[in-house]
């Protein structure tokens, strides 16, 4: 295709350009955003591993980065645009950019790409994510022991099986411990929009929720449950220590530092390979923060019980008996769900009330 | 003391000034910004305006020019008639999202037949989709004198929730792995809207921007319809005894904004995006407000503002790739833009006099 042909003779113009610089040996990693470094949550973190990889290797990497890039076609200019200006690793730390980050691939075969929660790979492509539902879990507990109107409010941002997963986690733990409890969801259609996030949570405390679980990444709904009183919430990505004790009694922390730095590492040795890297918390890639001194004793110890037994691999979140909302058979006694069906799961369990947006 | 007088007609040289002042005001304040953050002015200034036309790779980032400010033109040009003429759509977005979902309906339709008829067919839809969500603020407001600014901004959340619903349910990509997004129509070739020559950004929707310059610029000028929407606009009274009805008037532009607004978006799904997501819009039709008034409500002034727009935008993403600089210091820089625009406008109609006002 001509349009390559210009393309790579852009390439070989940024190898020359770089070339010319001084400081050629540097490793030069990009993150592409898709919400603000500041918004103390999904970004946030990412932002977190990007500083872990400078702190590491020092003056044999630089980093850059692009927030707040939409979803389409800007993030094809501004990944272009990266790889042109030298990259070497790129880490697109969203599931919309997939596209994006495929086509990009292509036309650059010798830049790496890291895409996050996404299931497209090529040779240069790698996709890495974290088992969010094991925190989802734990979150799960602390929210049926601790709710007093049996009404758990859920903000979701994109009926997407990620955030499918985690409604269900927290689900059946919850009922698991309470089975009167009932999940409300809302659907915001956004990562990151503190003013429609803390209408989401407004909306669900008004209908009686006093637990919001989110999985949102402002500290909007953290703000709007302090104001409403007594009314409890989980950080999401980040730690968002600043509401603990309360509402904040507990939070999913993901850490991408670790992975980031053995990332970087494997570009700098030469040993990069495009693989599949989907971990949870006996990784350190999902990790519970703090669980604070509103959460009883038990219950507390209840929580970390089972994130150690999930950590040690004793129990897995979906575990069955188990069904589908529908009321068919999903997992059968004993049976573990297996790791195809969670990355497509596109389905509630039995108990949830509403539908998947569709 | 300084007062301001009103001139008795507006001034020639100052409406034609106005944007280059602005312009050169906003390039010493956010060279300010900028140095308050530790960077280096000169350097950011010349990332953001240079780099993007004459920098390493600028045979990249000249096309994304057109790609960018394309939509952006092609909506000013549909809004600036309506400005003039004192009809206020502000919703152009959502227009925006009806026509790139009419579009897209109509070529998912056919898929996976080909034909050279589909791509006409998705224009003219695109087109049908924009014009018909104008038509509900216009018509309401002809028929029962309602606010058409609030009532066409209302209708981009109507038009945000239609297409997250389409994106999930109606043209859903079957084969997506149940993830929201219609099938790429931009791998679709009947329905592509590809790059025309290869390099050069071009795609019918610039292609049509650039018509739509030509056209706004002969009708503001020459045409009857022109001659209208500026009586209209000096003087609503005059317009009516000169034989123009308003509510004719309100329709029409209101119309023609909408159906370039939804081309705008045909021509964008079909392309540069390529498939129908749930976060399709990411704001033409709010910052084609800024570039119609940027560019003085005048065609050839749209199609420069346009640019020039599309020129902060890439060349912030260098400035944030190559300096670091955090986004909200370009979005303020951008914002600095309009700000001083419509500051340095007061002189256009208004001048300074110095001393006390004379006893009449």
């Amino acid at each position: 295709m001509t349009f390559k042909t210009v393309l790579l003779g852009a390439t070989a113009a940024a190898a020359f350009a770089t070339g010319a610089m001084a400081q050629d040996d540097k490793t030069k990693v990009g993150f592409i955003y898709v919400g603000p470094v500041g918004d103390l949550g999904w970004t946030y973190q990412h932002d977190q591993g990007r500083l872990a990889v400078e702190e590491e290797y020092g003056d044999k990497v630089e980093t850059v980065y692009v927030e707040s890039v939409p979803e389409g076609p800007d993030a094809e200019r501004v990944l272009t645009q990266m790889a042109l200006q030298g990259a070497d690793l790129i880490f697109t730390t969203s599931f919309g950019f997939m596209e994006a980050t495929m086509n990009v691939a292509q036309k650059f075969p010798d830049v790496k790409f890291e895409h996050a929660t996404g299931y497209q790979r090529a040779d240069n492509v790698s996709t890495y994510s974290a088992r969010f539902y094991e925190g989802r879990a734990v979150q799960g507990l602390i929210a049926g022991e601790m709710t007093e109107s049996n009404i758990i409010g859920y903000i979701g941002s994109y009926p997407i099986p990620e955030v499918i997963r985690g409604i269900n986690a927290a689900y059946i733990q919850a009922k698991k411990v309470n089975p009167e409890v009932e999940f409300r969801v809302v659907w915001a259609y956004t990562w990151f929009d503190p003013a429609k996030e803390a209408e989401a949570a407004k909306a669900l405390i008004d209908a009686g929720a006093d637990v919001i679980l989110q999985h949102t990444d402002s500290t909007a709904p953290q703000a709007a449950a302090q104001e409403a009183g007594d009314v409890i919430t989980f950080g999401q990505a980040s730690d968002m220590l600043d509401y603990a004790p309360k509402p904040r009694v507990s939070s999913i922390i993901d850490n991408w530092n670790q992975y980031y730095i053995d990332r970087v590492g494997a570009v700098i040795d030469g040993t990069w390979e495009s693989k599949d890297t989907w971990d949870g918390i006996d990784a350190g890639m999902v990790e519970i923060g703090e669980i604070t001194d509103a959460v009883p004793t038990e219950v507390k110890e209840a929580a970390l019980a089972l994130k150690d037994a999930i950590a040690a691999g004793e129990v897995h979140p979906f575990t069955g008996p188990l069904k589908k909302q529908d009321g068919s058979d999903w997992l059968a006694e004993g049976e573990v769900a297996d790791d195809a069906t969670l990355a497509g799961m596109n389905f509630y369990v039995e108990g949830l009330t509403g539908e998947i947006p569709q | 003391m300084i007062r301001l007088e009103r001139r008795p007609e507006p001034s020639r040289a100052w409406t034609l000034a106005t944007p280059f002042v602005a312009v050169a005001l906003t390039m010493v304040a956010g060279g300010l910004l900028f140095a308050l953050l530790g960077k280096d002015p000169i350097e950011a200034i010349r990332t953001i305006f240079w780099d993007p036309l004459f920098g390493d790779f600028a045979s990249y980032s000249r096309p994304q020019l057109l790609v960018k400010a394309g939509p952006l033109i092609l909506i000013a040009i549909g809004l600036s008639l309506g400005f003039r003429a004192g009809i206020w759509n502000i919703g152009a977005e959502g227009q925006y999202i009806l026509g790139a979902i009419f579009a897209a309906a109509t070529g998912l339709a056919f898929y996976p037949a080909e034909s050279w008829l589909i791509f006409p067919a998705m224009t003219l839809a695109g087109a049908l989709g924009g014009l018909l969500w104008a038509m509900i603020p216009a018509l309401l407001r002809v028929r029962f004198g309602t606010n058409e600014v609030l009532v066409s901004l209302m209708l981009v959340y109507v038009a945000e929730a239609l297409l997250a619903s389409m994106a999930l349910g109606l043209l859903r990509n079957p084969d997506g792995m149940g993830f929201p997004g219609s099938r790429n129509l931009a791998q679709y070739p009947s329905a592509a809207n590809p790059e025309l020559i290869v390099g050069t950004g071009m795609h019918w929707g610039v292609v049509l921007a650039l018509v739509a310059v030509i056209v706004g610029q002969v009708v503001m000028t020459r045409h009857q319809l022109g001659f209208r929407v500026r009586l209209a606009g000096q003087s609503p009274r005059a317009a009516v005894f000169g034989g123009v009805n308003p509510s004719w008037l309100v329709v029409v532009c209101m119309g023609l904004s909408g159906a370039l607004a939804g081309l705008a978006g045909m021509f964008e799904v079909a392309g540069p995006a390529g498939r129908l997501g749930i976060d399709f819009n990411v704001g033409y039709g709010f910052t084609a407000i800024i570039v119609a008034f940027l560019g003085r409500l005048n065609p050839i002034g749209i199609l420069l503002a346009g640019l020039l727009m599309a020129l902060t935008y890439i060349g912030g993403e260098l400035a944030q790739l190559q300096m670091n600089l955090p986004l909200a210091a370009i979005q303020m820089f951008q914002g600095m833009l309009l700000f001083f625009l419509l500051a340095i406008d007061v002189l256009t109609n208004f001048s300074f006099r110095f001393g006390r006002r004379a006893v009449a």
